[in-house]
């Protein structure tokens, strides 16, 4: 056993409205640059839909994720390592600019310099972030939203194709009445990633402590393979720069403790973010297995127990800090995953295993019970709707249980139990055994499943230890002796000046990269500049003509 | 002018090739990329890119064929000169016919894609136009030459040249008589290499070959500093909200 801590982020989808304001504070943090107009770490996707990129989740198109081999090993679905190296100069599964859409910015000058005494109003136009000209604009990250164009496409969602004929037939049928919901997606900070799997020059890494996964600037050479390798799409190019880029799980304040930019703003506080701790040795074993049915339980098994006192030694034997430990058994991901068993990985047959779970949507099944005349608070009545309508169901089976029905309905029935548990205990003050023992839990267990889907309060939902370092004295020292953040150099983001309310340095959030020497490209410097390891150089790039 | 063209200039080329790659290396990391526009054309690249580098493979090992294999080498290994110059020939015209077309697809798509046009560097525009005179002067040489030509024997000096640059005993004196294209290039040759350091070319050096035997998903520790840990938000805000009024107050 080798045991390690991922930081993972479960979402409760019942919750969210669709309101992007993820997509859209995580875009100024993060994406607001030339290269970038086009890249979304976070975007939410309305469902049924094609997604973003369009189509993304068809495999047999793009290949990205793993596959079992003939042998039944596991190999990345674009091919084996010679295979991918020869194709180098040309990926054949890269999507293009259109796959996503062409990013655009407005002439909104003209609507304050317009002359006076025009007959009409002035118009702003839309003008390609690409090539400067006037354009039109087609798609976009959220072009689907509330179902938009879904009468045109959406039977076109990859998850619908792959759906029993039947149940797929039913859905056409009957979403117009009752069916959708909004996925949030970030990068998965997969614990088998593709991504880093297919990246040539190893540039993507798994970070040890916290499992994020990233991409280093400064040794990413432009290859490309990371971004069709990625099944979910959320690895980009930056196409001013050449390289790489995606979604970090704004490690710069999970390092502080912090959550992500995201979690922080989400409207509906439907995110959970914590620590798991894994077994890195079972990994190979548990995305290889043969039935793609099993993979979610396979993944589950990875998980360790952080209650277990075995656990705990092998934790402080890793060098782990008790902090750490404290924080995994409070995790609120490991509860909604491990504990209660709702939520469930983002189409887990990718075999990459995912570490951003989802407790699926219980709304579309609630709104099916009413309208079909039943009774929406009463759990028999829902849990026959749940068994009989098989349109969420099937459908929720190809996102979230590589197409297992009773797994994502067995979910659901928790989920519908509960409320009506929670609902008989508030209003009459009894205690439905009967409805506990269908979903095999202790009424202490569903009462504090309630507390934390429903009313848990930012501490409970962001259990987040501050980083660690394996050797931190080591590097205390070092700090003592740079100066510290590698962040505060000239023209750097870092916030060496005053703390707020001016109570000394001490209480600035420090963020730091990977890296205390590397060399950090921020602002126009002069011609001739201070590195960060103290030596002069020349700060002009002629091989680069914009910058 | 013989010492300054088949002497100097080869060293300085030189020079600048290693200076220019030791700067760019310490420098620019973050420049260090192929610089991929696969994103926003694929359509030519897809024809064009395997062309010209397979192509450029094809005469980058013809070059290292004709160029550093003495002759008495390959005569010593009984490789009758016939079938030497026969591969030569036909071998260059292959690979450069492929270098050819692969690079006016390229520089095509540079033209005829706005998207592409557009992500164009000036130092782009120079390679291209770099690439593309070395290229002509080579194919002149090996097609308008050798193979329809009467033929140079380049090996006997040129080659003899190229190597006693590298022996630190240059002889100009073997370069005098070639025929001009053959001079042009092997000058072209040096201003390119001089040129390599700065341009996009540099990706040539980070060929991923160590992907083949890598482990797949490589792990990396955290290095830098422990953060301090935050104060926290309720903090923040209150400390926030007091500086604010202050500041309106006062
Ligand atoms: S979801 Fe993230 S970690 Fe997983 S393969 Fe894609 S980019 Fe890599
Ligand atoms: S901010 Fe929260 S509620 Fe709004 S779209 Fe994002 S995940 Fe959904």
């Amino acid at each position: 056993m080798r045991i390690r801590a991922q930081v993972a982020m479960v979402m409760n989808l019942d919750k969210c409205i669709g309101c992007h304001t993820c997509s859209v504070t995580c875009k100024q943090t993060w994406t607001n640059r030339e290269g970038t107009e086009y890249v979304w770490f976070n975007n939410v996707e309305t469902k049924p839909g094609i997604g973003y990129p369009k189509h993304y989740e068809d495999q047999d198109r793009w290949h990205g994720g793993w596959r079992l081999d003939g042998k039944g090993r596991l190999t990345l679905r674009s091919g084996g390592r010679v295979k991918r190296l020869a194709r180098i100069f040309a990926n054949p599964d890269l999507p293009s600019i259109d796959d996503y859409y062409e990013p655009v910015t407005f002439d909104k000058d003209i609507l304050v310099s317009a002359p006076g005494g025009l007959s009409d109003t002035p118009v702003k136009r839309p003008y390609s972030a690409l090539t400067g000209e006037p354009t039109a604009v087609e798609w976009g990250a959220n072009w689907e939203d509330g179902l938009g164009g879904a009468h045109e496409r959406a039977d076109r969602d990859p998850n619908i194709t792959r759906m029993p004929a039947e149940a797929a037939a039913k859905v056409r049928f009957e979403f117009e009445k009752t069916f959708m919901f909004h996925l949030p997606r970030i990068c998965e900070h997969c614990l088998n990633p593709a991504c880093v799997s297919a990246c040539p020059s190893g540039a993507m890494y798994k970070r040890e402590e916290d499992g994020i996964v990233l991409v280093d600037q400064n040794k990413c050479r432009g290859w490309r393979m990371c971004v069709s390798a990625c099944p979910y799409k959320k690895v980009y190019v930056n196409h001013a720069t050449g390289k790489a880029e995606k979604c970090t799980l704004c490690f710069p304040r999970i390092e502080a403790g912090q959550p992500t930019i995201c979690s922080e703003t989400c409207v509906g506080r439907l995110r959970y973010l914590g620590i798991v701790f894994y077994d890195e040795d079972a990994v190979l074993a548990a995305a290889s297995v043969p039935d793609e049915r099993d993979l979610l339980d396979a993944q589950r098994g990875v998980f360790l127990d952080p209650h277990d006192p075995a656990v705990q030694q092998a934790a402080r034997d890793a060098g782990m800090p008790g902090e750490w430990i404290e924080a995994a058994k409070l995790s609120p991901v490991w509860r909604l995953i491990s504990e209660y068993r709702i939520a469930l990985p983002l189409h887990p047959e990718y075999r990459t295993l995912p570490m951003v779970w989802y407790v699926p949507p219980l709304s579309p099944v609630l709104d099916a019970a009413g309208a079909a005349g039943r009774d929406d608070t009463d759990a028999d009545d829902v849990f026959h709707t749940i068994r009989d309508l098989r349109i969420p169901v099937e459908y929720l089976a190809e996102l979230f249980t590589a197409g297992d029905a009773d797994a994502a309905a067995g979910v659901l029935m928790k989920l519908a139990a509960m409320r009506s548990y929670m609902r008989a205990r508030t209003l009459d003050g009894t205690v439905a055994q009967g409805l506990l023992d269908g979903i095999g839990m202790t009424a202490e267990q569903v009462e504090s499943m309630y507390r934390l889907l429903a009313i848990a309060k930012y501490d409970e939902r962001y259990v987040i230890p501050a980083a660690y370092s394996k050797d931190a004295a080591a590097l205390e020292a070092q700090a003592a002796t740079t100066g510290g953040c590698s962040l505060d150099c000239e023209g750097g983001p870092g916030m060496g000046g005053q703390a707020v309310g001016g109570s000394g340095p001490a209480a600035v959030e420090r963020f730091h990269l990977v890296g205390g020497d590397d060399d950090v490209h921020a602002g126009r410097r002069g011609l001739v500049s201070r590195r960060p390891d103290g030596r002069i150089g020349l700060s002009v790039d002629p091989s680069r003509g914009r910058s | 002018m013989n010492t300054v063209v088949w002497i100097v200039l080869p060293y300085l080329c030189l020079a600048v090739f290693v200076g220019g790659h030791v700067w760019r290396w310490r420098h620019d990391q973050f420049g260090w990329t192929t610089h991929t526009s696969q994103l926003l054309e694929s359509r030519i690249l897809r024809l064009g890119s395997p062309l010209f580098h397979l192509g450029a493979f094809g005469v980058i090992g013809g070059h290292a064929m004709g160029l550093l294999v003495p002759a008495s080498v390959t005569a010593a290994l009984r490789i009758p000169e016939h079938l030497y110059h026969l591969t030569a020939v036909w071998g260059g015209t292959l690979t450069g016919a492929m270098l050819v077309a692969g690079l006016v697809l390229l520089i095509a798509r540079r033209f005829a894609d706005r998207r592409v046009r557009h992500t164009t560097t000036p130092m782009d525009k120079v390679l291209y136009a770099a690439l593309a005179a070395m290229i002509a002067l080579g194919m002149t040489a090996t097609v308008a030459v050798n193979l329809l030509g009467h033929g140079y024997d380049y090996r006997e000096t040129i080659a003899v040249w190229f190597r006693s640059v590298f022996w630190f005993s240059p002889r100009s004196d073997l370069m005098i008589g070639a025929p001009l294209v053959y001079q042009l290039h092997a000058v072209g040759g040096f201003l390119f290499l001089a040129l390599w350091p700065f341009t996009r070319l540099v990706h040539v050096w980070s060929a991923p070959l160590a992907y083949l035997w890598r482990p797949y998903v490589v792990y990396r520790a955290r290095r830098g500093l422990v953060p301090a840990t935050p104060p926290a938000p309720a903090a923040v805000r209150e400390t926030t909200l007091r500086t604010v009024g202050e500041r309106s107050h006062g």
